[in-house]
């Protein structure tokens, strides 16, 4: 069954581990839907984000093929409802006079922030899950979105309700 | 000592002689004339000068599948290190140690195009258990000490050092504090107490239990933990083509091999087997054709180092992660013995309705009647290197490997060239050893420039050339398969390999008919020097039984 998972994959931090782990999805013909890495609270410890959407086994066998790549510390496939996934997005909208409200009073909406403003164009900043960028992004695509970037999901498990 | 200062390519070398390595094969070139030098003297590692970087590779990896030890193998920067890749790839498919150290341009010119830069690091990724590019001398020497740690733990496989020229040059007193610091590399080595009980359990209360064993029971060293527990359980022993050799092949209880090629009561035992015992094998698509229909009758018990292989093409029902030796010790230490007198009975009867058998004929040289001379000359005990192809499926039906290591071939990548060099490794390894490359006329001409190594270090390995002047199997194939379209299988005129070995300075011997065989190879045999044994078989002879691709023991032609 295909269905989206978090991979969160610490890994020793070091020049080459990249090509590694992306290698191995590659290879697997296992399409990765975002990634993001950065450093944890250890400097020498890098925390890869992966975000993939696939066949239960072929995961299975994905995290398996993690597992033994020398660098890779540890891998857990986060699932959604017990973790905190956001990301963030930076979307430049067109505009005119007379739809420059509205798409702020959008973004006012997903608590989002305007940091840039042109005659032509409103730039918003937007934090979230998925969910919440996706929501943005479908109601500001009628304006016309000229660019937009994305950092791809981090996700971390929620503690509380352990 | 520790404060003496040294240049890396001294690192290199002192390193290596602290892991023990007594043998080097490699080639020099511009970026690693720096190792050359420090090697230059150096008493106690013999360095042998293939003639072609694929020769070393391929030669330092029949040298570790030989001796069990880790293979080591030195190659220049770009097109040196770029011909290291099919043998990489070749040894990491079959899980066999080696520590490749190539050299690399100076750091301040990689990413510039360099003469002779290819990244060999990239390039390696896919192909290696691990791979380094080294860009600081301070960390060599701990990079090289976890090289060979990697090398030869867990699931043994090839690591890639790539040294940049700098680093050779440039100076670095000694690290003081060297323990390993691996915190993500801890290979499970034990297995669950818990599972290894279930396993046991299994294993009593099964009535047609059958043992799969493949390459890991080899590289674990359990071969005799395999024959106890064969004899105490008195279960029949199937063997892929990686792990011939791990039981004896005239034992009662050899199956021989099992799979495309294997015997057919190897393949019909499994089929009706109701606990089926993986040891050290991976489940490969030449043993199980179409998995679904493979030891479908079978509770699985899977013992293997790699987790990554549990469940990877079949699910299995006990999967047991660990060392097989140590795995196997534990089993043995409560299972119970039986006799299985019924089983047994059933098997032997199998093995009388389906012997391994061809046609013989006094007219033509039949390829399956030089193996078994070739067996009875040595009376088993030789070590024996393939090529691939046909006459590698005939030396895994008709020679009866009687121990472990005694087969030295390319069983996951299968590459055609590497039975030769290998030989030159193995013989180097294992000094006292028979070593005999059965090989293709395709197969040999592929890597035929290392008669020259053999020549020039006295090796006296032996050639048997199948001369059938096809690409044999994929003859073969396209003859059952491709209506008999023989697209650019026919190698055409054959070239005169006495005439070949005789320019190389070694010895050749042209056997063409059946009468000469068996004094051809008693002759070979006698040499203190490489032979190189032309024999022409009968050119369109298949190799049978054959399951075809994808399917099972009821699709078996032959």
């Amino acid at each position: 069954m295909e269905e989206k998972h978090t991979l969160s994959i610490l890994v020793r931090n070091h020049p080459g581990v990249l090509s590694h782990i992306a290698g191995l999805f590659a290879r697997r013909a296992y399409n990765i839907e975002s990634i993001a890495a950065g450093v944890t609270e250890k400097p020498d410890v890098t925390r890869i984000t992966i975000v993939v959407t696939g066949d239960e086994d072929v995961l299975e066998q994905v995290i398996k093929q993690l597992r033994k790549l020398i660098d890779v510390i540890k891998v857990v496939d986060l699932k959604y409802s017990d973790s905190i996934t956001r990301e963030l997005a930076i979307i430049t909208v067109n505009c005119n006079n007379e739809t420059r409200g509205e798409i702020i009073e959008i973004s006012d909406v997903f608590n989002s922030t305007v940091v840039d403003l042109s005659e032509s164009t409103v730039t918003i900043q937007v934090t979230g899950n998925d969910r919440q960028i996706k929501g943005i992004i479908k109601l500001l695509s009628r304006f016309g979105i000229e660019e937009m970037a994305r950092t791809g999901v981090i996700a971390l498990p929620y503690k509380s309700v352990r | 000592m520790s404060f003496l200062k040294r240049k890396g390519s001294q690192v290199i070398i002192d390193t290596l002689l602290k892991q023990g390595v007594d043998t080097v094969f490699g080639y020099p070139g511009g970026q690693n004339i720096p190792i050359y030098d420090a090697l230059y003297g150096v008493k106690d590692i013999t360095h042998i000068l293939t003639r072609h970087e694929q020769g070393a590779i391929h030669a330092a990896d029949g040298y570790a599948r030989a001796t069990g030890k880790v293979g080591v193998v030195f190659a220049t920067s770009g097109p040196g290190a770029t011909n290291l890749v099919t043998g990489l790839a070749n040894a990491n498919m079959d899980s066999v140690p080696l520590v490749a150290v190539t050299g690399q341009v100076p750091t301040s010119m990689i990413g510039n195009d360099s003469f002779q830069e290819a990244d060999i690091y990239g390039i390696s990724v896919p192909i290696t258990k691990y791979n380094y590019l080294v860009k600081d001398v301070t960390k060599l020497e701990r990079v090289l000490v976890e090289a060979f740690h990697i090398a030869k733990s867990g699931r043994t496989g090839p690591v890639l050092v790539d040294v940049p020229r700098d680093i050779q040059t440039s100076e670095v007193v000694s690290d003081k504090s060297l323990e390993l610091r691996l915190p993500s590399y801890q290979p499970s080595i034990k297995g669950h107490a818990k599972q290894i009980i279930e396993a046991t359990k299994a294993i009593e209360s099964a009535e047609k239990p059958v043992i799969y064993a493949g390459g890991g029971v080899l590289s674990s060293g359990a071969s005799e933990e395999l024959f106890s527990l064969a004899e105490t359980g008195s279960i029949p022993v199937a063997m892929t083509l990686m792990g011939l050799g791990s039981f004896p092949g005239t034992h009662s209880l050899s199956l021989g091999m099992l799979g495309m090629h294997g015997t057919k009561y190897a393949n019909i035992a499994v089929a009706e087997a109701d606990v089926l015992i993986a040891i050290g094998t991976r489940f490969s698509d030449r043993v199980t054709g179409k998995p679904e229909h493979f030891a479908v009758n079978a509770k699985i018990i899977h013992i293997d180092i790699d987790p990554a292989e549990i469940g990877k093409i079949k699910k299995c029902h006990i999967p047991i992660v660990g060392n097989c030796k140590m795995v196997l010790k534990v089993i043995l230490e409560k299972l119970k013995p039986n006799k299985r007198e019924k089983w047994v009975a059933k098997l032997n009867e199998l093995k009388k309705e389906f012997p391994m058998a061809y046609s013989d004929s006094d007219k033509v040289i039949k390829p399956q009647y030089i193996i078994e001379q070739i067996y009875e000359a040595t009376k088993g005990n030789a070590i024996i290197t393939t090529d691939v192809g046909q006459h590698q499926m005939w030396t895994a039906q008709y020679y009866k490997f009687e121990n472990p290591r005694t087969l030295i071939t390319s069983g996951g990548l299968g590459t055609m060239g590497f039975g030769f060099p290998a030989a030159i490794g193995a013989k180097i390894g294992c000094p006292k050893k028979t070593v005999v490359n059965i090989t293709g006329d395709g197969s040999f001409q592929m890597t035929i420039q290392e008669i020259a190594t053999a020549v020039q270090y006295k090796i006296p390995i032996k050639v048997a050339i199948l001369n059938n002047g096809y690409l044999g199997m994929v003859r073969q194939w396209q003859e059952l398969f491709y209506g008999g379209r023989y697209s650019e299988t026919d190698l055409g005129v054959s070239p005169d390999f006495v005439k070949i070995a005789e320019g190389y300075r070694a010895k050749g011997i042209l056997v063409q008919r059946k009468e000469d065989v068996k004094s051809a190879i008693a002759k070979a045999l006698e040499m203190e020097e490489p032979v190189i044994m032309d024999f022409r078989v009968d050119r369109e002879e298949n190799v049978m039984p054959m399951i075809p691709p994808g399917g099972t023991v009821k699709n078996v032609l032959g």
